[in-house]
């Protein structure tokens, strides 16, 4: 048995991992093709930087620049944290009370949903004059993201099995250790996918909202050295921004990612592998 | 008020007596009864019937998960002097576990409820899941086990207050058959060992036959006792009792009486 079988699994699991380095390699290939071609269109054409800068003309303004690109990305982090924070706490916090109160639930909801769908963009103005501007900024990011993590929460909350729940009952369980012990972990997987959303969202709401705000200073974020390179012609430091923001998009994506993970491994069909 | 669940103890009174019971739900879908039925105590009977003839709900009604619409339902037990006791004890068709917490930590969960501390809880543990064959696997997640070990760790979390009552709604019904003989079996040496009473629902002629003292025969919607057959058989019973004659002329007994509860056939 196991001498025919030993041979067959190892070329499976040779199979796939040669498919996982296929799946790395194909997407950094396109990009190195992709960046090639930039370049080579950039020369052979002579198009000058301050109409389309080659990736090489942008590398060295990302390194030239650091000092103050630097700067403006802490900026920009540390709104989108603090709106990522709020959004998340307000979030979960929001989803809670609705499940323990239908009242509060059809008084607020609709508010939430109209929130929701204006646009960010036409409101951050608004909020710029009534409000100093770090907070309009955080504010922004808190409204683009907290929506996601509201409404998976709820469904989360309402998606607990209804046996569990009859035992709840039988065992004659308290409101708040049902919440805690049932309704919480049920939710987890729920509000860990909003979470997911809500961290890419703020930081959206926090590059809308420097851009509408558009003041100038030590505090400026990457959203607005983009605008302001952009009226200065400096077209290479709008490119290298552009990539840092990019870059830290990734970086809370994966991050946020990681964590669900790490906190599903055990029990979730999501992070579990298929072989189980 | 109809629904009346007293809960006082007597030397000879039925562990569970249902008094002109029914269940009609908000759509006005009858569901059940009337029903009168007494369970003595120590007593392991079958509630059978097709699919929706309300056994499952006669079952939540019992247990005190839904309400009742007409009648009264009692339960005798015991007063409660040690904490963490709880009179009844409820197995799913499903094994309904938390699949975020250890097999140890989902037995845990009503000596949880009911704030045992850890230590005293932790001992009981231990021995309600030796009692279930599952002393091995209490670090496990339900996600690791098999089917038929996932109903094992059900039983464990019903049987760890000690319950006098144990009611079960179709809990073998998913399993293979292998498994599900021999989780009948450890059933019933549970049952003979513990001297609890037991109400079993089940859809299957065969496992109600073999695990039962008294099969009550149901009727479709709304469900009503349309036979009680009493399985008089030398104890405690054993595997080559589900290949006796005296097995399988059971089974036809029973067989005939559930009959006419399925629409659209003529009784034998």
């Amino acid at each position: 048995m196991s001498s025919r079988d030993t041979p067959l699994l190892a070329q499976s699991a040779s199979d796939g991992h040669v498919l996982r380095i296929v799946r790395v390699l194909l997407p950094v290939a396109v990009l190195g093709a992709g960046i090639a071609a930039w370049e080579l269109v950039v020369r052979v054409n002579q198009i000058p930087p301050y109409v389309l800068p080659g990736p090489m003309a942008v590398f060295h303004t990302l390194v030239d620049d650091w000092g103050v690109l630097w700067q403006s990305l802490l900026t920009t982090l540390l709104t989108t944290l603090e709106g990522f924070a709020a959004a998340a706490i307000g979030g979960i916090t929001l989803a809670l009370l609705f499940s323990q109160s239908k009242w509060l639930e059809y008084s607020l909801f609709p508010y939430a949903v109209i929130l929701q769908v204006t646009p960010v963009i036409a409101i951050a103005p608004l909020l710029l004059i009534y409000l100093p501007q770090h907070t309009a900024v955080v504010v922004c990011a808190w409204i683009v993201a907290f929506f996601p993590v509201l409404s998976n929460t709820t469904l989360g909350l309402n998606s607990v099995d209804r046996n569990l729940a009859g035992l709840f009952r039988l065992y004659g369980a308290s409101r708040l250790q049902t919440l805690r012990l049932l309704n919480f972990p049920s939710a987890l997987p729920f509000i860990l996918g909003g979470l997911r959303i809500a961290g890419g969202l703020s930081l959206i709401g926090a590059v809308v909202a420097e851009i509408a705000a558009g003041s100038a200073g030590a505090g400026s974020g990457l959203a607005f050295r983009i605008a302001e390179s952009g009226y200065r012609l400096n077209i290479p430091r709008m490119f290298a921004a552009l990539l840092l923001l990019s870059a830290a998009g990734i970086v809370i994506y994966g991050l946020l990612a990681l964590t669900s993970h790490l906190v599903l491994r055990r029990w979730h069909e999501s992070a579990l592998g298929k072989e189980n | 008020m109809a629904a009346v669940t007293e809960q006082r103890s007597e030397a000879d009174e039925p562990a569970v007596s249902l008094r002109g019971l029914a269940k009609v739900y908000d759509r006005g879908v009858a569901a059940l009864g009337p029903i009168d039925l007494e369970v003595r105590k120590g007593e392991f009977i079958s509630l059978l019937g097709p699919s929706g003839c309300g056994k499952s709900t006669a079952l939540r009604l019992i247990a005190g998960l839904n309400q009742p619409s007409a009648g009264t339902v009692r339960v005798s037990h015991p007063p409660v002097e040690v904490g963490g006791r709880h009179p009844v004890g409820f197995v799913f068709q499903e094994p309904t576990l938390m699949p975020w917490a250890s097999v140890r930590d989902n037995v845990r969960l009503p000596l949880r409820l009911a704030r045992v501390s850890e230590l005293h809880a932790d001992r009981r543990i231990d021995a309600a899941l030796a009692q279930i064959g599952l002393a091995d696997f209490a670090e496990a997640y339900p996600q690791e086990l098999s089917g038929g070990m996932k109903m094992r760790v059900s039983l464990a979390r019903a049987l760890v207050t000690d319950p006098d009552i144990l009611l079960m709604d179709e809990p073998f019904a998913a399993l293979d058959e292998i498994t599900r003989f021999r989780l009948n079996n450890d059933l019933l040496a549970l049952w003979r060992n513990l001297r609890k009473t037991v109400i079993f629902v089940t859809h299957s002629v065969f496992e109600s036959v073999y695990l039962s003292q008294r099969v009550i025969v149901m009727t479709s919607r709304p469900g009503r006792i349309a036979a009680e057959i009493m399985i008089s058989t030398a104890e405690p019973r054993a595997e080559d009792f589900r290949t006796s004659a005296e097995y399988a002329a059971y089974c036809r007994k029973v067989s005939a009486a559930l009959l006419p509860s399925y629409p659209g056939q003529a009784g034998p």
